[in-house]
């Protein structure tokens, strides 16, 4: 069964044009943390939930790479929604997307900055580093507090009274629908077949 | 000519205890462009976030007529866009359109009329092909022209523009001065480019300690505060 949601995983890799083995290297970025918990079902006398636990973990994190590998992240948004998606997590989403780069962006130049005055990473692991790093964090956490400040005040300033406009309201297309219909099939049908053969 | 912002004695205290503003006077006239100056820190910035509400301390403002209340404060906000120094924080929308559009939208323009302001605005500023472009990768220099056309869109009166030069190239620079120079608003500048001031303002104003100590041509104030850094003046050691 998981081999076959594998292929189709691949299949749909590949007809998107993506690297194949770049985004299964990638996608074993979950396996250390699913290892964990497949090891303590091992553990606790489970091994055949601990496999599948691991399995499925690394599928998933596949069609969730395949997802964002397509679709523009602002798309996405509108697609979730469409399908009723709270609009505050929406917000939360569209700002941390937003604003991750620019304050990952400050984290570098402090990063730098420490360098060019002879802080090493062997410096930050030792108990004054760890102070040090603690520090560096707090004045990260400040600046994003004044960044936050900053985009209330552009906010404000051209009108914003709490509540999103969209500009463009997304529409489920009939193409939608049909992707959507055959998106879902697929597994099902996969599912019927794989368990009809093993019967 | 009737002002059309006039601030009478305005003053105001940060929570830190801070005092920032110290009984500002100010008028700007129709048309007019007009220079802030002053060093880092005298209340320049301050003074011009009271304009349209953002901050609010003692005194009065007067913008076309309105006084600055609670209840003026959507209709003053239509009349004065701020852009703001930092880019960055202006542009949190996920495209440009939609950025630019958002100030529209919020003045309850349908979203027909909202979607072909926008276009308009990004015309104005030579971005119209930026539209679908995510703001986060776009230069420096576009990103300054996109969030003017966000304030452009919403035709306000007066244009207030915080250090509209930070971070640009000397032809990023002389690429704004010539969109700034052709937008008919009255507009306010915060500046340290004194070529910038130059090349658009009729008048400057010169702040210290939250306090306008002067004001006249740009050329005057330059002069009376020797505000302006030539290599000439750099005294060279041993």
């Amino acid at each position: 069964m998981s081999a076959g949601f594998f292929l189709l995983l691949a299949g749909a890799f590949v007809w998107a044009r993506l690297p194949l083995g770049g985004v299964l290297l990638r996608a074993a970025v979950v396996l250390p943390f699913s290892a964990l918990f497949g090891l303590i079902c091992w553990l606790a006398g489970d091994p055949a939930r601990g496999l599948s636990l691991i399995v499925k973990s690394y599928l998933s994190t596949l069609a969730v790479l395949l997802v964002i590998s397509t679709t523009p992240f602002p798309v996405l948004l509108k697609g979730l929604e469409l399908t009723g998606v709270p609009q505050f997590l929406l917000l939360v989403g569209q700002f941390l997307y937003r604003y991750l780069f620019v304050i990952g962006e400050e984290a570098q130049h402090m990063r730098k900055a420490s360098a060019a005055r002879g802080a090493t990473l062997r410096q930050w692991a030792g108990g004054a580093g760890f102070r040090s790093a603690a520090g560096a964090l707090s004045v990260l956490f400040a600046r994003s507090y004044g960044r936050a400040e900053q985009i209330h005040q552009a906010m404000t300033a051209r009108g914003f009274s709490g509540h999103f406009q969209p500009l463009q309201r997304a529409q489920f297309r009939p193409y939608d629908t049909v992707f959507t219909i055959i998106a879902c099939l697929v597994p099902i049908l996969l599912r019927i077949a794989v368990e009809r053969a093993a019967s | 000519m009737r002002p059309i912002i006039e601030a009478r004695g305005l003053r105001f205290r940060y929570d830190d205890g801070t005092a920032a503003l110290n009984g500002v006077d100010f008028c700007l006239y129709p048309g007019e462009t007009v220079a802030l100056f002053g060093p880092n820190g005298s209340g320049k910035t301050t003074f011009v976030l009271h304009l349209n509400g953002l901050l609010t301390g003692e005194g009065e403002i007067e913008v076309c007529g309105l006084t600055l209340e609670k209840r003026n404060i959507p209709e003053i906000r239509r009349k004065i866009g701020i852009v703001f120094q930092d880019s960055d924080s202006q542009l949190f929308m996920p495209t440009v359109l939609e950025d630019v559009a958002f100030g529209l939208l919020n003045l309850g323009c349908d979203r027909v009329s909202a979607l072909s302001r926008a276009q308009n605005a990004l015309e104005t500023v030579g971005m119209a092909q930026a539209g679908s472009r995510a703001p986060y990768h776009l230069s420096a220099g576009e990103k300054k022209r996109v969030a003017i056309a966000g304030i452009v869109a919403m035709e306000p009166e007066v244009l207030v523009l915080d250090e509209p030069t930070a971070n640009l190239d000397p032809p990023g620079q002389r690429s704004l001065a010539d969109l700034i120079a052709h937008l008919p608003h009255a507009k306010i500048i915060v500046t340290h480019d004194i070529a910038f001031a130059q090349a658009l303002c009729q008048r400057a104003a010169f702040f210290r300690d939250g306090l306008i100590v002067a004001q006249g041509t740009v050329d005057q104030i330059v002069s009376q505060f020797n505000w302006v850094f030539t290599p000439e003046q750099t005294k060279l050691r041993g």
